[in-house]
């Protein structure tokens, strides 16, 4: 089980710390997603597991294999890059046909000229040939293969890049940002190629990105990035829905969380625009003393139907129209701070300055302590406890 | 938009009057000469036709001044280039003294070659130079380097090394600069990581477009050799280190063949054209490699 277990590792670029003392275990066979915004250290790990730089501290292993004690050409891994990093001086067939070559010869055999003094030379280049053509044609390219990078679209150097990943069947995939040079249109598509691609060969992808969509829809676990330490590991529905800390609430979802100071009490009760919305379990005492604490809860989580829940009305301030839905800001009414809903295209009469009334479920609720952490909260105890 | 023709007349006249008047009148002035028999200063002149270019075909002078001319071409780039991308290698990989390296190899380029050939005059002097010094140091027998007709040319084309390497580095390690490195961890990915496979898979077929930038350049400049010739050697001895500037030089200022002369300096242009004309033909397509 080829499974990869990164421990404590430290890279420090100058006097800045870049990895922070990073561990992190990626599952055989598994797509695993490093999200964050750019500088979080999300390509400078990736460079480290490739071997394109050496880290100041901590270990990687590939099963039992030490990887830092082997040269990038031996660690089975292969990487695509953002700009594609195609040899531009080679047609697209050479360029997949090189890591074979690269492998298959030795030095004396790979000299220009043995091709044509030695069978066994000119025997090794036909296969390479002939495995190249093949993933060519399972990338749809295969009528590509003579002509040179700067001949080709965007789209058409990438999957060139991914043949030439391909050719040698490595046992890790690592793609840097591949789609970030790509149109909209593009980037969907090659989305959808890039996990089913996952899905055929069944070997571990690690993908660097810094678009939540496509860490979102592609990975079956994401990697949330900040500063040189990993937030939170987990599926995209945990991330989602289950957000470790504020950061990671921040960071992950379109338009961004709403997030409403709140007060926790000595109790453990979470107090809101002036009424108890739950508790909080596991609060460390506080001395009845009531802390700050941040209410979160997602621009797409509301309803119009009156719920027990959050009430949240005031004059509206601004309306973004998508098509599907209206993004509409509202100005809290008690408070005066801003709040971001996403309601159903048809809603009915929606200016500027008009009021708006939404309620927010309870159980769609997330608090954040002091620290930013997510808390275990319980809505609304007092029905809770009327029930019972 | 649309600009008035008789704008556009006036935005182009400033450069097109600079051109016509810099370049386009003096090349064809000498064009013309180069049909007259015309000696400078005097008074009147016959026009000969083809005569001068006939004489220049059979001119032994000429012929060897041509020879020259394009040994030190040869000798010159090809040193030049050579060194320059030898020593952009070295300084690349290491880069803690790049900027100092840079200015130290630049400075032949910057400074005035008059001034430095004097300089080179002392180091190569028969009996109180350097470089004969050293070599007796080391037993070797000293030679006067500029007044040997065997090595003269080969001197004059070792000074000429020395001024052109620096420039030949520079434009090398911009050419090294732009060669992404992404492309080179893909070939550490691939394979590619011995120094020798980097340079041969990687680095020198992506720096052809430098290095013919490099190449045209330095022969452009090779063809123009003049400074030293003149400070050191004066074309002798016997003829040997004879250059075509040189020649143009010496016949029209020497002996004031004017028309001859011209003729010459039609030559002397044709080839500096075929030159660049090589040099923009192969930057101007756009996949270079």
């Amino acid at each position: 089980m080829p499974e990869i277990k990164i421990k404590g590792l430290v890279k420090q670029f100058g006097a800045t710390q870049v990895l922070k003392g990073l561990d992190l275990e990626v599952r055989d066979g598994e797509f695993l997603t490093l999200l964050g915004s750019s500088g979080c250290g999300k390509s400078t790990l990736l460079r480290l597991i490739a071997g394109l730089d050496q880290p100041d501290a901590g270990t990687i292993h590939l099963d039992d294999r030490d990887l830092l004690q082997l040269s990038p050409s031996q660690r089975n891994c292969a990487m695509v890059f953002q700009s594609y990093a195609l040899y531009p001086h080679m047609t697209v067939g050479q360029n997949i046909c090189t890591p074979l070559l690269m492998r298959g010869l030795n030095f004396w055999q790979r000299l220009p000229a043995m091709r044509w003094l030695f069978p066994v030379v000119r025997r090794k280049h036909a296969e390479a040939e002939i495995s190249a053509r093949k993933v060519a044609q399972s990338l749809g390219i295969a009528d590509l293969l003579d002509r040179k990078p700067a001949q080709l679209s965007g789209g058409q150097r990438q999957r060139v890049a991914l043949a030439r990943a391909m050719v040698r069947h490595p046992a890790v995939f690592l793609f840097d940002e591949p789609l970030s040079n790509l149109d909209a249109n593009l980037r969907q598509t090659l989305r959808a190629e890039i996990r089913q691609l996952h899905d055929q060969l069944g070997v571990t992808f690690i993908y660097v990105t810094h678009d939540q969509h496509e860490a979102m829809s592609m990975s079956d676990r994401v990697a949330v990035m900040r500063e040189g330490r990993i937030l939170q590991l987990g599926t995209p529905d945990e991330i989602y829905n289950h957000p470790a800390n504020v950061e990671v609430a921040r960071f992950v979802g379109a338009p961004r969380i709403n997030l409403l100071p709140g007060e926790i009490r000595g109790n453990g009760s979470v107090w809101m625009l002036g009424r108890q919305i739950g508790h909080v379990e596991g609060m460390p005492d506080v001395n009845g003393e009531p802390v700050a604490c941040q209410v979160g809860f997602r621009p797409q989580t509301n309803t119009q139907a009156h719920v027990d829940g959050l009430a949240i009305h005031g004059p509206v301030s601004a309306v973004e129209y998508t098509g599907a839905e209206l993004i509409a800001t509202v100005k809290l009414a008690t408070s005066g701070q801003s709040c971001v809903f996403c309601l159903h295209s048809s809603h009915p009469n929606l200016r500027i300055g008009e009021p708006l009334r939404a309620w927010v479920p309870l159980d769609q609720i997330h608090i954040f302590g002091a620290d930013g952490q997510r808390l275990a909260f319980c809505p609304h105890p007092v029905l809770l406890n009327a029930a019972a | 938009m649309r600009v008035h023709p008789l704008n556009t007349l006036m935005l182009i006249s400033p450069a097109a009057v600079l051109l016509v008047v810099m370049l386009l009148l003096p090349v064809i002035t000498v064009a013309v000469m180069s049909l007259t028999d015309w000696q400078f200063g005097a008074a009147t002149l016959n026009w000969i036709g083809l005569a001068n270019y006939v004489e220049l075909w059979g001119d032994p002078v000429f012929r060897k001044s041509l020879g020259n001319t394009f040994l030190y071409l040869v000798l010159v780039t090809g040193g030049a280039v050579s060194i320059g991308l030898g020593a952009a290698l070295l300084i690349e990989s290491d880069s803690q003294l790049r900027g100092f390296y840079r200015t130290a190899f630049f400075m032949p380029v910057a400074s005035t070659l008059i001034a430095m050939a004097v300089v080179w005059q002392f180091l190569l002097h028969p009996s109180a130079g350097m470089v004969n010094h050293l070599l007796e140091l080391i037993g070797l027998t000293p030679r006067d380097w500029l007044n040997d007709r065997h090595v003269a040319l080969y001197s004059l084309a070792v000074i000429g090394i020395w001024q052109m390497s620096g420039l030949a580095l520079v434009l090398f390690l911009a050419g090294l600069k732009s060669i992404p490195q992404d492309v080179r961890d893909a070939g550490a990915l691939d394979g590619i990581s011995h120094p020798w496979e980097r340079f041969r898979r990687i680095t020198w077929p992506l720096l052809g477009p430098t290095t013919l930038f490099v190449v045209t350049v330095c022969a452009i400049r090779a063809l123009q050799v003049f400074d030293t010739v003149h400070v050191l050697t004066r074309g002798g001895p016997n003829k040997s280190t004879e250059v075509l500037l040189h020649t143009i030089y010496a016949e029209g200022f020497s002996f004031f063949r004017m028309g001859y002369a011209s003729a010459m300096t039609v030559v002397f242009i044709a080839g500096i054209f075929f030159l660049t004309q090589v040099q923009h033909t192969t930057m101007e397509r756009k996949t270079h490699y």
